[in-house]
Protein backbone atom coordinates (compact mmCIF):
# COMPACT_ATOMS: atom_id res chain seq x y z
CA UNK A 1 0.00 0.00 0.00
CA UNK A 2 2.21 2.87 -0.91
CA UNK A 3 -0.53 5.67 -0.54
CA UNK A 4 -0.52 4.59 2.93
CA UNK A 5 2.66 5.07 3.51
CA UNK A 6 3.20 8.00 1.55
CA UNK A 7 0.73 9.81 3.55
CA UNK A 8 2.19 8.32 6.89
CA UNK A 9 5.73 9.77 6.33
CA UNK A 10 4.48 13.40 5.31
CA UNK A 11 2.99 15.41 7.75
CA UNK A 12 -0.46 16.09 8.11
CA UNK A 13 0.05 19.90 8.82
CA UNK A 14 -3.52 20.40 10.40
CA UNK A 15 -3.67 17.74 13.13
CA UNK A 16 0.08 18.15 14.26
CA UNK A 17 -0.52 22.01 13.96
CA UNK A 18 -3.41 21.44 16.21
CA UNK A 19 -1.24 19.51 18.54
CA UNK A 20 1.23 22.26 18.38
CA UNK A 21 -1.53 24.73 19.29
CA UNK A 22 -2.54 22.23 22.35
CA UNK A 23 0.98 21.69 23.69
CA UNK A 24 2.21 25.65 23.45
CA UNK A 25 -1.31 26.64 25.68
CA UNK A 26 -0.28 23.62 28.18
CA UNK A 27 3.44 25.19 28.02
CA UNK A 28 2.27 28.78 28.79
CA UNK A 29 0.08 27.94 31.20
CA UNK A 30 2.00 25.87 33.73
CA UNK A 31 4.99 28.54 32.93
CA UNK A 32 2.52 31.40 34.45
CA UNK A 33 1.06 29.03 36.69
CA UNK A 34 0.34 31.24 39.82
CA UNK A 35 1.69 28.76 42.65
CA UNK A 36 2.42 30.26 45.80
CA UNK A 37 -0.36 32.95 45.35
CA UNK A 38 -2.30 33.24 48.13
CA UNK A 39 -5.61 33.12 46.16
CA UNK A 40 -4.55 30.40 43.76
CA UNK A 41 -3.33 28.34 46.68
CA UNK A 42 -6.07 28.23 48.27
CA UNK A 43 -8.67 27.76 45.70
CA UNK A 44 -6.65 24.22 45.13
CA UNK A 45 -7.52 23.50 48.91
CA UNK A 46 -10.99 24.58 48.72
CA UNK A 47 -11.64 22.42 46.24
CA UNK A 48 -9.68 19.53 47.71
CA UNK A 49 -11.66 20.17 50.80
CA UNK A 50 -14.97 20.22 48.97
CA UNK A 51 -14.54 16.91 47.51
CA UNK A 52 -13.65 15.48 50.66
CA UNK A 53 -16.73 16.82 52.25
CA UNK A 54 -19.10 15.32 49.57
CA UNK A 55 -17.56 11.82 49.76
CA UNK A 56 -17.95 11.94 53.30
CA UNK A 57 -21.63 13.68 53.57
CA UNK A 58 -23.30 13.04 50.56
CA UNK A 59 -22.08 9.77 48.64
CA UNK A 60 -22.64 6.62 50.74
CA UNK A 61 -25.92 7.77 52.38
CA UNK A 62 -27.45 9.74 49.65
CA UNK A 63 -26.54 9.40 46.40
CA UNK A 64 -26.03 5.35 46.48
CA UNK A 65 -29.29 5.11 48.02
CA UNK A 66 -30.24 7.39 44.99
CA UNK A 67 -29.04 5.36 42.25
CA UNK A 68 -30.68 2.42 43.72
CA UNK A 69 -34.16 3.93 43.38
CA UNK A 70 -33.23 5.40 40.56
CA UNK A 71 -32.73 1.93 38.92
CA UNK A 72 -35.21 1.02 40.24
CA UNK A 73 -38.19 3.48 38.72
CA UNK A 74 -35.86 3.25 35.35
CA UNK A 75 -36.58 -0.98 35.66
CA UNK A 76 -39.40 -1.74 37.65
CA UNK A 77 -41.61 1.01 36.23
CA UNK A 78 -44.18 0.12 33.52
CA UNK A 79 -43.46 3.57 31.17
CA UNK A 80 -46.07 2.56 28.35
CA UNK A 81 -48.78 3.13 31.05
CA UNK A 82 -47.58 6.42 31.35
CA UNK A 83 -47.40 7.12 27.95
CA UNK A 84 -50.50 6.27 26.91
CA UNK A 85 -51.78 10.01 28.38
CA UNK A 86 -49.06 11.47 25.83
CA UNK A 87 -50.19 9.73 22.79
CA UNK A 88 -51.85 11.32 20.04
CA UNK A 89 -55.14 10.74 21.09
CA UNK A 90 -54.96 11.78 24.78
CA UNK A 91 -57.19 14.27 26.71
CA UNK A 92 -55.56 17.46 26.18
CA UNK A 93 -55.74 18.77 29.72
CA UNK A 94 -55.29 15.46 31.03
CA UNK A 95 -51.78 15.02 29.04
CA UNK A 96 -50.67 18.69 30.29
CA UNK A 97 -50.75 17.16 33.73
CA UNK A 98 -49.24 13.85 33.02
CA UNK A 99 -46.23 15.70 30.99
CA UNK A 100 -45.36 18.21 33.80
CA UNK A 101 -44.87 15.21 36.28
CA UNK A 102 -43.66 12.50 34.08
CA UNK A 103 -40.29 13.40 34.30
CA UNK A 104 -39.59 11.87 37.26
CA UNK A 105 -40.84 8.36 36.15
CA UNK A 106 -39.89 8.86 32.47
CA UNK A 107 -36.63 10.39 32.24
CA UNK A 108 -34.68 8.77 34.97
CA UNK A 109 -31.39 10.51 33.55
CA UNK A 110 -31.89 13.75 31.51
CA UNK A 111 -30.07 12.14 28.90
CA UNK A 112 -33.51 10.33 27.63
CA UNK A 113 -35.48 13.69 27.88
CA UNK A 114 -34.54 14.81 24.75
CA UNK A 115 -36.09 11.65 22.55
CA UNK A 116 -38.66 11.70 24.21
CA UNK A 117 -39.87 15.24 23.98
CA UNK A 118 -39.41 14.84 20.67
CA UNK A 119 -41.93 11.71 20.11
CA UNK A 120 -44.49 13.81 22.17
CA UNK A 121 -44.01 16.01 19.81
CA UNK A 122 -43.99 14.72 16.61
CA UNK A 123 -46.13 11.13 17.53
CA UNK A 124 -47.97 11.87 20.76
CA UNK A 125 -49.65 14.79 22.20
CA UNK A 126 -48.02 18.03 20.43
CA UNK A 127 -46.44 20.82 20.73
CA UNK A 128 -47.50 21.91 24.50
CA UNK A 129 -47.60 18.69 26.05
CA UNK A 130 -44.25 18.17 24.80
CA UNK A 131 -42.42 21.40 25.95
CA UNK A 132 -43.80 21.09 29.19
CA UNK A 133 -42.13 17.59 29.65
CA UNK A 134 -39.06 19.18 28.27
CA UNK A 135 -39.04 21.60 30.94
CA UNK A 136 -39.50 20.02 33.82
CA UNK A 137 -37.81 16.63 33.04
CA UNK A 138 -34.44 17.37 34.23
CA UNK A 139 -35.52 19.42 37.06
CA UNK A 140 -38.04 16.90 38.80
CA UNK A 141 -35.48 13.29 38.31
CA UNK A 142 -35.25 11.84 41.28
CA UNK A 143 -31.38 12.23 41.69
CA UNK A 144 -31.65 16.10 41.07
CA UNK A 145 -34.21 16.38 43.52
CA UNK A 146 -32.13 14.37 45.93
CA UNK A 147 -29.08 16.12 46.17
CA UNK A 148 -30.38 19.20 45.78
CA UNK A 149 -32.41 18.82 48.72
CA UNK A 150 -29.55 17.06 50.66
CA UNK A 151 -26.91 19.26 49.69
CA UNK A 152 -28.80 22.93 49.08
CA UNK A 153 -31.33 22.13 51.81
CA UNK A 154 -35.15 20.88 51.56
CA UNK A 155 -37.11 24.53 50.86
CA UNK A 156 -34.64 24.61 47.60
CA UNK A 157 -35.18 21.50 46.32
CA UNK A 158 -39.00 21.69 47.06
CA UNK A 159 -39.13 24.68 45.24
CA UNK A 160 -37.26 23.58 42.75
CA UNK A 161 -39.67 20.35 41.92
CA UNK A 162 -42.88 22.38 42.40
CA UNK A 163 -41.77 25.20 40.54
CA UNK A 164 -40.51 23.01 37.44
CA UNK A 165 -44.48 21.52 37.58
CA UNK A 166 -46.14 24.53 37.82
CA UNK A 167 -44.10 26.42 35.50
CA UNK A 168 -43.96 23.65 32.54
CA UNK A 169 -47.42 23.89 32.10
CA UNK A 170 -47.84 27.46 31.65
CA UNK A 171 -44.76 27.07 29.39
CA UNK A 172 -46.52 24.37 27.44
CA UNK A 173 -49.56 26.33 27.17
CA UNK A 174 -47.85 29.10 26.01
CA UNK A 175 -46.75 27.09 23.85
CA UNK A 176 -49.31 26.16 22.14
CA UNK A 177 -50.99 29.53 22.43
CA UNK A 178 -47.94 30.99 20.54
CA UNK A 179 -48.46 28.56 17.44
CA UNK A 180 -51.90 27.13 17.69
CA UNK A 181 -52.17 28.82 14.08
CA UNK A 182 -50.30 25.46 12.94
CA UNK A 183 -51.03 22.25 12.34
CA UNK A 184 -48.26 20.29 12.51
CA UNK A 185 -47.54 17.53 9.93
CA UNK A 186 -47.28 14.69 12.13
CA UNK A 187 -45.11 11.46 11.54
CA UNK A 188 -47.16 9.07 9.73
CA UNK A 189 -45.65 6.85 12.27
CA UNK A 190 -47.38 5.16 14.91
CA UNK A 191 -45.45 5.55 18.50
CA UNK A 192 -43.61 1.88 18.68
CA UNK A 193 -44.74 0.25 21.79
CA UNK A 194 -43.68 -3.20 22.37
CA UNK A 195 -45.69 -4.54 25.54
CA UNK A 196 -43.47 -5.85 27.90
CA UNK A 197 -45.40 -7.70 30.59
CA UNK A 198 -46.08 -6.49 33.98
CA UNK A 199 -44.75 -8.44 36.43
CA UNK A 200 -46.38 -6.64 39.75
CA UNK A 201 -49.34 -4.60 40.81
CA UNK A 202 -48.55 -0.86 40.88
CA UNK A 203 -48.79 -1.03 44.94
CA UNK A 204 -46.45 -3.51 45.12
CA UNK A 205 -43.89 -1.38 43.21
CA UNK A 206 -44.68 1.38 45.01
CA UNK A 207 -44.71 0.34 48.20
CA UNK A 208 -40.71 -1.37 47.05
CA UNK A 209 -39.61 1.65 46.11
CA UNK A 210 -41.60 4.16 49.41
CA UNK A 211 -39.46 1.91 51.24
CA UNK A 212 -36.30 2.75 49.57
CA UNK A 213 -36.94 6.50 49.88
CA UNK A 214 -37.59 5.94 53.49
CA UNK A 215 -34.35 4.44 54.10
CA UNK A 216 -32.72 7.04 52.56
CA UNK A 217 -35.15 9.82 53.89
CA UNK A 218 -34.25 8.85 58.01
CA UNK A 219 -30.33 7.74 57.61
CA UNK A 220 -30.45 11.60 55.93
CA UNK A 221 -32.50 13.12 59.01
CA UNK A 222 -30.25 16.46 60.13
CA UNK A 223 -29.67 17.34 63.63
CA UNK A 224 -32.69 20.25 64.80
CA UNK A 225 -31.59 23.44 66.21
CA UNK A 226 -33.46 22.11 69.46
CA UNK A 227 -33.02 18.90 71.50
CA UNK A 228 -37.04 19.46 71.86
CA UNK A 229 -40.12 18.45 70.03
CA UNK A 230 -40.60 16.27 67.36
CA UNK A 231 -37.95 16.82 65.02
CA UNK A 232 -35.38 16.07 67.38
CA UNK A 233 -36.95 12.16 68.74
CA UNK A 234 -37.35 11.51 64.69
CA UNK A 235 -33.38 12.50 64.51
CA UNK A 236 -32.25 10.29 67.85
CA UNK A 237 -34.49 7.44 66.50
CA UNK A 238 -33.23 7.59 63.27
CA UNK A 239 -31.09 4.82 62.73
CA UNK A 240 -33.81 2.23 64.16
CA UNK A 241 -36.53 4.17 62.08
CA UNK A 242 -33.89 3.54 58.74
CA UNK A 243 -33.34 0.19 60.19
CA UNK A 244 -37.31 -0.92 60.28
CA UNK A 245 -37.73 0.70 56.75
CA UNK A 246 -34.64 -1.24 55.67
CA UNK A 247 -36.60 -4.63 57.05
CA UNK A 248 -39.81 -4.47 55.15
CA UNK A 249 -37.50 -3.78 52.11
CA UNK A 250 -36.09 -7.15 52.62
CA UNK A 251 -39.80 -8.69 53.73
CA UNK A 252 -40.32 -6.97 49.94
CA UNK A 253 -37.24 -8.60 48.27
CA UNK A 254 -37.99 -11.92 49.46
CA UNK A 255 -41.82 -11.37 49.02
CA UNK A 256 -42.56 -9.81 45.70
CA UNK A 257 -39.20 -9.84 44.01
CA UNK A 258 -38.57 -13.67 44.57
CA UNK A 259 -35.33 -13.18 46.12
CA UNK A 260 -34.11 -16.60 47.99
CA UNK A 261 -34.69 -16.26 51.77
CA UNK A 262 -31.50 -17.37 52.81
CA UNK A 263 -29.60 -14.88 49.90
CA UNK A 264 -30.97 -11.89 52.16
CA UNK A 265 -30.47 -13.24 55.35
CA UNK A 266 -26.70 -13.79 54.42
CA UNK A 267 -26.57 -9.89 53.27
CA UNK A 268 -28.18 -9.02 56.36
CA UNK A 269 -25.84 -10.28 59.00
CA UNK A 270 -22.81 -7.71 58.17
CA UNK A 271 -25.33 -4.89 58.81
CA UNK A 272 -26.25 -6.51 61.57
CA UNK A 273 -23.25 -7.41 63.33
CA UNK A 274 -21.68 -4.10 62.57
CA UNK A 275 -24.61 -1.91 63.93
CA UNK A 276 -23.96 -3.88 67.22
CA UNK A 277 -20.63 -4.21 67.41
CA UNK A 278 -19.81 -0.27 66.58
CA UNK A 279 -23.21 1.43 67.10
CA UNK A 280 -21.21 5.08 67.01
CA UNK A 281 -19.75 4.40 63.79
CA UNK A 282 -23.36 3.79 61.52
CA UNK A 283 -22.18 4.18 58.27
CA UNK A 284 -20.29 1.16 58.48
CA UNK A 285 -23.32 -0.39 58.74
CA UNK A 286 -24.97 1.05 56.18
CA UNK A 287 -21.86 0.76 53.66
CA UNK A 288 -21.82 -3.15 54.52
CA UNK A 289 -26.25 -3.27 53.80
CA UNK A 290 -25.38 -1.91 50.01
CA UNK A 291 -22.62 -4.14 49.41
CA UNK A 292 -24.76 -6.94 50.50
CA UNK A 293 -27.37 -5.81 48.44
CA UNK A 294 -25.16 -5.45 45.41
CA UNK A 295 -24.08 -9.34 46.17
CA UNK A 296 -27.42 -10.48 46.07
CA UNK A 297 -28.53 -8.79 43.18
CA UNK A 298 -25.74 -8.34 40.80
CA UNK A 299 -25.46 -11.09 38.08
CA UNK A 300 -28.79 -12.44 38.24
CA UNK A 301 -30.67 -13.12 35.63
CA UNK A 302 -34.20 -11.99 36.56
CA UNK A 303 -35.04 -8.45 37.31
CA UNK A 304 -33.42 -7.72 40.56
CA UNK A 305 -30.03 -8.51 38.19
CA UNK A 306 -31.29 -6.08 35.80
CA UNK A 307 -32.67 -3.30 38.21
CA UNK A 308 -28.37 -3.79 39.53
CA UNK A 309 -27.33 -3.47 36.02
CA UNK A 310 -28.92 -0.11 35.86
CA UNK A 311 -28.20 1.01 39.06
CA UNK A 312 -24.11 0.50 38.19
CA UNK A 313 -24.90 2.38 34.94
CA UNK A 314 -26.07 5.08 36.95
CA UNK A 315 -23.28 5.29 38.95
CA UNK A 316 -20.73 4.88 36.55
CA UNK A 317 -22.09 7.47 34.41
CA UNK A 318 -22.90 10.06 37.08
CA UNK A 319 -19.85 10.09 39.71
CA UNK A 320 -17.41 10.77 37.42
CA UNK A 321 -19.09 14.05 36.23
CA UNK A 322 -20.14 14.74 40.26
CA UNK A 323 -16.19 14.54 40.85
CA UNK A 324 -15.46 16.81 38.35
CA UNK A 325 -17.93 19.13 38.51
CA UNK A 326 -17.11 19.70 42.85
CA UNK A 327 -13.43 20.07 41.71
CA UNK A 328 -14.57 22.82 39.38
CA UNK A 329 -17.10 24.22 42.00
CA UNK A 330 -14.56 24.38 44.77
CA UNK A 331 -11.92 25.17 42.41
CA UNK A 332 -13.47 28.39 41.03
CA UNK A 333 -16.26 29.02 44.19
CA UNK A 334 -14.76 27.54 47.21
CA UNK A 335 -16.80 26.14 50.34
CA UNK A 336 -19.71 27.70 51.58
CA UNK A 337 -18.13 31.08 53.48
CA UNK A 338 -14.76 30.04 52.05
CA UNK A 339 -13.35 31.94 48.61
CA UNK A 340 -12.07 30.07 45.42
CA UNK A 341 -10.64 31.74 42.18
CA UNK A 342 -13.55 34.30 42.17
CA UNK A 343 -13.67 36.83 44.29
CA UNK A 344 -16.83 36.68 46.34
CA UNK A 345 -17.64 40.53 45.60
CA UNK A 346 -17.88 39.88 41.77
CA UNK A 347 -20.38 36.67 41.99
CA UNK A 348 -23.18 39.29 45.01
CA UNK A 349 -22.43 41.72 42.19
CA UNK A 350 -24.10 39.91 39.64
CA UNK A 351 -26.27 37.94 41.17
CA UNK A 352 -26.64 38.94 45.20
CA UNK A 353 -30.17 40.45 46.57
CA UNK A 354 -33.27 39.35 44.73
CA UNK A 355 -33.45 42.04 42.18
CA UNK A 356 -34.83 41.75 38.60
CA UNK A 357 -31.40 42.04 37.19
CA UNK A 358 -30.05 39.83 39.60
CA UNK A 359 -32.61 37.12 38.54
CA UNK A 360 -32.76 37.38 35.00
CA UNK A 361 -28.52 37.55 34.75
CA UNK A 362 -28.85 33.98 36.65
CA UNK A 363 -31.73 32.63 34.39
CA UNK A 364 -29.61 33.87 31.16
CA UNK A 365 -26.29 32.87 32.28
CA UNK A 366 -28.26 29.01 33.28
CA UNK A 367 -30.34 28.86 29.99
CA UNK A 368 -26.69 28.70 27.69
CA UNK A 369 -24.51 27.45 30.41
CA UNK A 370 -24.18 23.52 29.90
CA UNK A 371 -24.36 21.48 33.42
CA UNK A 372 -23.46 17.55 33.12
CA UNK A 373 -26.07 15.98 35.12
CA UNK A 374 -26.45 16.92 39.13
CA UNK A 375 -22.95 19.54 38.36
CA UNK A 376 -25.30 22.19 39.05
CA UNK A 377 -25.92 21.12 42.71
CA UNK A 378 -22.09 21.86 43.94
CA UNK A 379 -22.16 24.62 41.86
CA UNK A 380 -24.99 26.20 43.02
CA UNK A 381 -23.55 25.66 46.33
CA UNK A 382 -20.53 27.84 45.83
CA UNK A 383 -22.45 30.89 44.77
CA UNK A 384 -24.58 30.81 47.40
CA UNK A 385 -21.70 30.73 49.73
CA UNK A 386 -20.21 33.79 47.97
CA UNK A 387 -23.04 36.13 48.66
CA UNK A 388 -25.88 34.81 45.88
CA UNK A 389 -29.68 35.35 46.71
CA UNK A 390 -32.05 32.62 47.02
CA UNK A 391 -34.05 34.10 44.13
CA UNK A 392 -31.45 34.27 42.00
CA UNK A 393 -30.46 30.43 43.22
CA UNK A 394 -33.79 28.85 41.95
CA UNK A 395 -33.88 30.99 38.59
CA UNK A 396 -30.51 29.04 37.61
CA UNK A 397 -31.44 25.58 39.20
CA UNK A 398 -34.60 26.14 36.80
CA UNK A 399 -33.61 27.35 33.70
CA UNK A 400 -29.97 25.68 34.04
CA UNK A 401 -30.52 22.15 33.66
CA UNK A 402 -33.43 22.69 31.31
CA UNK A 403 -31.35 24.41 28.39
CA UNK A 404 -28.04 24.80 27.49
CA UNK A 405 -26.03 25.63 24.16
CA UNK A 406 -26.13 21.93 22.94
CA UNK A 407 -29.58 21.11 23.95
CA UNK A 408 -31.63 23.93 21.85
CA UNK A 409 -29.66 23.00 18.73
CA UNK A 410 -31.21 19.55 19.26
CA UNK A 411 -34.33 21.20 20.02
CA UNK A 412 -33.89 23.54 17.18
CA UNK A 413 -33.30 20.41 14.99
CA UNK A 414 -36.64 18.91 16.45
CA UNK A 415 -39.40 22.32 16.23
CA UNK A 416 -37.36 24.59 13.94
CA UNK A 417 -35.65 28.22 15.13
CA UNK A 418 -38.82 29.97 15.45
CA UNK A 419 -40.15 27.77 18.24
CA UNK A 420 -37.06 27.22 19.82
CA UNK A 421 -36.82 31.09 20.61
CA UNK A 422 -40.05 31.76 21.94
CA UNK A 423 -39.18 28.46 24.02
CA UNK A 424 -36.26 29.55 25.08
CA UNK A 425 -37.47 33.20 26.05
CA UNK A 426 -40.27 31.83 28.07
CA UNK A 427 -37.49 29.47 30.20
CA UNK A 428 -35.87 33.01 30.76
CA UNK A 429 -38.74 34.84 32.20
CA UNK A 430 -40.77 31.89 34.13
CA UNK A 431 -37.22 31.45 35.89
CA UNK A 432 -37.03 34.87 36.76
CA UNK A 433 -40.34 35.59 37.51
CA UNK A 434 -39.85 32.39 39.84
CA UNK A 435 -36.91 33.62 41.58
CA UNK A 436 -38.28 36.72 42.32
CA UNK A 437 -41.20 35.08 44.35
CA UNK A 438 -39.18 32.92 45.92
CA UNK A 439 -36.41 35.50 46.75
CA UNK A 440 -39.38 37.73 48.22
CA UNK A 441 -40.84 34.73 49.90
CA UNK A 442 -37.84 32.91 51.68
CA UNK B 1 -30.56 -9.80 8.93
CA UNK B 2 -30.69 -6.13 9.20
CA UNK B 3 -29.96 -5.07 12.78
CA UNK B 4 -30.77 -1.62 13.59
CA UNK B 5 -29.66 0.15 17.28
CA UNK B 6 -31.94 3.35 17.92
CA UNK B 7 -29.39 5.57 20.20
CA UNK B 8 -28.05 9.24 20.87
CA UNK B 9 -24.85 7.54 21.79
CA UNK B 10 -25.75 6.96 25.74
CA UNK B 11 -24.15 4.67 27.45
CA UNK B 12 -27.46 2.11 27.17
CA UNK B 13 -27.00 2.73 23.59
CA UNK B 14 -23.25 1.37 23.20
CA UNK B 15 -24.63 -1.71 25.76
CA UNK B 16 -27.21 -2.60 23.94
CA UNK B 17 -25.12 -2.95 20.69
CA UNK B 18 -22.32 -4.90 22.45
CA UNK B 19 -24.85 -7.29 23.45
CA UNK B 20 -26.67 -7.28 20.43
CA UNK B 21 -23.27 -8.04 18.75
CA UNK B 22 -22.21 -10.76 21.24
CA UNK B 23 -25.70 -12.52 20.99
CA UNK B 24 -25.75 -12.62 16.73
CA UNK B 25 -22.09 -14.44 16.76
CA UNK B 26 -23.17 -16.54 19.06
CA UNK B 27 -25.96 -17.89 17.30
CA UNK B 28 -23.86 -18.03 13.88
CA UNK B 29 -25.89 -15.46 12.38
CA UNK B 30 -25.18 -13.46 8.98
CA UNK B 31 -26.15 -10.20 9.74
CA UNK B 32 -25.63 -6.13 8.88
CA UNK B 33 -25.56 -3.78 11.83
CA UNK B 34 -26.34 -0.20 11.83
CA UNK B 35 -26.49 2.75 14.35
CA UNK B 36 -29.32 5.21 14.08
CA UNK B 37 -28.04 8.55 16.26
CA UNK B 38 -29.66 11.04 14.27
CA UNK B 39 -32.98 11.87 16.43
CA UNK B 40 -35.05 12.58 13.77
CA UNK B 41 -34.35 9.50 12.11
CA UNK B 42 -34.89 7.24 15.24
CA UNK B 43 -38.62 9.32 15.51
CA UNK B 44 -39.32 7.84 11.86
CA UNK B 45 -39.21 3.99 13.42
CA UNK B 46 -41.95 5.24 16.14
CA UNK B 47 -39.21 4.91 18.87
CA UNK B 48 -39.15 7.60 21.79
CA UNK B 49 -37.28 6.16 24.28
CA UNK B 50 -33.64 4.76 23.58
CA UNK B 51 -32.37 2.40 22.96
CA UNK B 52 -33.95 1.25 20.48
CA UNK B 53 -33.45 -2.53 18.83
CA UNK B 54 -34.63 -3.23 15.11
CA UNK B 55 -34.35 -6.16 13.24
CA UNK B 56 -35.43 -6.04 10.03
CA UNK B 57 -37.36 -3.40 10.48
CA UNK B 58 -39.49 -4.03 12.97
CA UNK B 59 -39.24 -2.50 16.44
CA UNK B 60 -38.39 -5.70 19.26
CA UNK B 61 -37.48 -3.32 22.26
CA UNK B 62 -37.36 0.46 23.35
CA UNK B 63 -36.19 2.07 26.36
CA UNK B 64 -34.10 -0.63 27.71
CA UNK B 65 -30.97 -3.11 27.59
CA UNK B 66 -32.60 -6.64 27.72
CA UNK B 67 -31.12 -9.36 28.73
CA UNK B 68 -28.81 -11.93 26.62
CA UNK B 69 -31.48 -14.78 26.57
CA UNK B 70 -34.10 -11.80 25.22
CA UNK B 71 -31.99 -10.88 22.69
CA UNK B 72 -31.58 -14.33 21.19
CA UNK B 73 -34.81 -14.55 21.53
CA UNK B 74 -35.84 -11.35 19.42
CA UNK B 75 -33.04 -12.22 16.84
CA UNK B 76 -34.55 -15.67 16.68
CA UNK B 77 -37.98 -15.08 15.94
Amino acid sequence: MPRARKENTVMNWKREGRIFLIIAAVFLATFYMPVGEPRFDNAILEALLLLRSYAREHVLLCLIPAFFIAGAISVFVSKNSVMKYLGAGAHKAVAYGVASVSGSILAVCSCTVLPLFAGIYRMGAGLGPATAFLYSGPAINVLAIILTARVLGPELGIARALGAVLFSVVIGLGMHLFFRGEELERAKVEAAMPDTPVARPLWQTTTYIALMVGILVFANWGAPSSDQGLWSMIFRAKWLVTSAFALGFAAALVRWFRMPLFRVAAAAVPPTLLAALVPEHPMLSFGAGIIGLSTITAGREDETGEWFGSTWGFAKQILPLLLIGVLVAGLLLGRPGHEGLIPSVWVSRAVGGNSLWSNLFASIAGAFMYFATLTEVPILQGLLGNGMGKGPALALLLAGPALSLPNMLVIRSVMGTKKTAVYVSLVVVMATVSGIIYGALF
Amino acid sequence: MKIQILGTGCPKCEALAENVEAAAKELGLEYEMEKVTELSEIMTFGVMMTPGLVVDGEVKIVGKVPSMPEIKEMLRG
